[in-house]
């Protein structure tokens, strides 16, 4: 039976961990994402799971990794100054290769910026906020279902990957209510980690040799294997190493498992492109006044489409570059001062005007702002 | 298990500098996993940066080496996740109480029920002999030449004030004890905490006029009084004074216990 409940964003992100499998969560209250750890800690002891409340954003991702490599999918909520300091470990998960989900329900910054509003200004910091090179999954939701489904997704691409993910919502999905479905989940649609095969004294957890994916299989502590996480530069056994050759193999790891896999990892949706002169790209909040414009732009008679980024990073380099390489411009409306719209102009061979429409005064971006862009570029 | 299957051998030899406390603990250390019948599989070692941070180097249990000061908040994780885990975490002075004292106080609140092993050195030897959170006052370091004016920590009072229900202190220039006071803490049930007094020659030593470990050890001594001798002492003659033993040793139901209630309340329904 199919149950529509009506719902609030940060509500269907817990569902979603939990349909997921997620059974550890550990973190600290930030607005606008309490209500996902106050549900949170309500669901999942009735599961079994365990809710801690740590002293701090560093204490509760670093308590998420431990948990992820003892064995349960876990995951961590807050918004910009809690995702600020969880930037040292989420480091140690890039690097030790470690699932875990991190849900960032965005705000207004930088620093305390304003507590309760929206903003969509954490595009860069969620892919290059822990410092060195390295990959990183993002995505975005746009509405409460996709709260519930991107945030399944989220935990499956984290455990097949071996990664952090970061759900990158923000304050106007996280807030907001509206019917969405809790899907019913079949284990086919539910990933979890590889496990080792070989015979425990083979065993090196960062070994991805003959691994076609490059990841390398992942045993939970208290297992038959022995599991060494280093989030130091490391061999294949999990032992520190400085040798050159195997930090620049490990280093490129990091990047080249996500290009490897980036088909599988990149998704993006597409509305009404099929025939587009101009399109709007963007994700997360300014989805949904896009679309609201995109009706307006096609009543005027501006074959307008749009491209939604529901993966953020790695960045959907391919679909961007194929609309803009068939449409006269675009826009890139975000909540933020042009994140997003200087990754797309880097893939713009650089015949068709690019512009943003951006707002950082803690208000949504309005369908008429982006309707009036459209008309400037169209004319 | 004979305490030399804990030890990667192949490793050796260890990368500390001559004087160092650190293998006389790490030995302890192993030597009480044997005596306990600690196996690798079931064993987690976590540990932070500095140092000692590089123990699990040498280890052949399961390790975990994350991020200076965050040990503790790891091994949180790792224990709650999976309980029958023996969890142990290794930290320096400066990875533990400067900048981990955050998750220091909060995981001895919490009471978790992880054993961790604070090797105290009185600077950060890494980076080259700067100050830390233990340094005492008047001490000279790489970045106090002119005598460094902030009071060392007494990290035991403050695993004590909160919540510990075991604390211990005790010094590499006393193997037997050393060990026995760790061998105790791994097994007690609850957030343990034992602080090793440990000579870093190259750095602190050199520092303030004692370039040789056995010097240091001599200070160490000379400042060390016993738990019961303590007793007989006014506050003023415990100024400076390093007290040896085991401090506080108390009973009290750890968090993953005390969890399964909420499990079983949550279970039935009752919450609120």
């Amino acid at each position: 039976m199919k149950q529509i409940i009506f719902g609030m964003g940060n509500e269907a992100i817990t569902e979603g961990a939990l349909a997921a499998g997620a059974r550890f969560y550990a973190g600290y209250p930030i607005t606008p994402s309490s209500e996902i750890a106050e549900l949170s800690s309500i669901r999942l002891p009735r599961l079994g799971g365990m809710y801690v409340q740590m002293e701090d954003e560093i204490g509760s991702i670093a308590a998420i990794i431990g948990a992820s490599v003892a064995g349960v999918k876990s995951y961590t909520a807050t918004s910009g100054p809690g995702f600020s300091l969880m930037q040292e470990n989420l480091g140690v998960a890039v690097m030790g290769e470690i699932p875990c989900v991190i849900i960032n329900v965005q705000r207004s910054g930088p620093s305390t910026g304003l507590a309760t509003k929206p903003a969509q200004g954490d595009v860069m910091q969620a892919q290059w906020g822990t410092h060195g090179d390295h990959g990183i999954i993002a995505l975005s939701p746009s509405s409460v279902q996709e709260c519930y489904d991107l945030t399944v997704r989220a935990f499956n691409l984290a455990e097949r990957y071996r990664t952090p993910v970061i759900l990158l919502a923000d304050e106007i999905v996280g807030h907001m209510r509206e019917g969405y479905q809790i899907r019913e989940l079949l284990p086919h649609d539910i990933i979890d980690r590889k496990k080792p095969t070989c015979p425990p004294r083979d065993y090196q957890p960062y070994d991805f040799s003959g691994e076609e994916d490059e990841i390398a299989p992942l045993a939970p502590y208290g297992s038959e294997y022995i599991t060494r996480i280093n989030g130091s530069g490391h061999d294949e056994s999990g032992d520190a190493c400085g040798r050159p050759d195997n930090a620049a193999k490990f280093n490129s790891h990091y990047l080249n498992k996500f290009r490897i896999n980036q088909k599988d990892i990149i998704e993006t949706k597409s509305f009404d492109l099929d025939d587009a002169e101009y399109a709007i790209i963007t994700f997360g909040c300014s989805v949904r006044s896009s679309k609201a414009a995109l009706k307006l732009a096609r009543q005027k008679g501006i074959k307008a489409g749009l491209l939604q980024l529901v993966t953020i990073w790695p960045f959907p380099k391919e679909q961007v570059r194929e609309v803009c390489s068939r449409v006269k411009g675009v826009v890139v409306p975000e909540m933020n001062l042009g994140q997003i719209l200087g990754e797309v102009s880097k893939t713009n061979p650089g015949q068709i005007p690019i512009v943003g429409v951006n707002r950082v005064d803690g208000q949504m971006i309005t369908p008429y702002e982006i309707l009036a862009r459209l008309e400037e570029v169209a004319k | 298990m004979n305490y030399m299957d804990y030890l990667k051998t192949q490793k050796f030899p260890l990368f500390w500098c001559g004087g160092c406390g650190n293998g006389a603990v790490l030995g302890a250390i192993v030597r009480s996993f044997a005596a306990l019948d600690y196996t690798l599989e079931n064993t987690v070692v976590v540990t932070g940066i500095g140092c000692w941070g590089k123990a699990d180097d040498y280890l052949t249990t399961n390790s975990f080496h994350g991020t200076h000061g965050r040990a503790l908040a790891f091994a949180t994780g790792i224990k709650l996740a999976n309980p029958k885990l023996r969890v142990i975490a290794l930290m320096g002075d400066g990875d533990g109480v400067t900048i981990g004292g955050n998750h220091f106080i909060h995981a001895a609140r919490r009471n978790v029920d992880v054993t961790a092993i604070l090797v105290n050195n009185f600077n950060y030897g890494m980076t080259g002999g700067q100050y830390s959170g233990t340094t005492p006052e008047n001490s000279l370091t790489s970045t106090s030449r002119y005598g460094h004016i902030e009071a060392g920590f007494d990290i035991c009072k403050l695993a004590e004030a909160a919540g510990a229900p075991f604390v211990a202190r005790t010094a590499t220039d006393n193997p037997p004890a050393m060990e026995k006071l760790i061998s105790e803490g791994l097994d007690k049930k609850g957030f343990s905490f034992i602080e090793v007094i440990a000579p870093c020659p190259t750095h602190f030593g050199r520092n303030n006029g004692m370039r040789q470990a056995a010097e240091l050890m001599q200070w160490v001594k000379d400042k060390s009084v016993s738990v019961a001798k303590a007793k007989t002492m006014s506050p003023e003659e415990l100024h400076d004074k390093l007290i040896m033993g085991k401090l506080v040793d108390v009973d009290g139901e750890d968090y993953g216990s005390k969890y399964l209630r909420v499990i079983a309340s949550a279970s039935s329904g009752n919450e609120e």
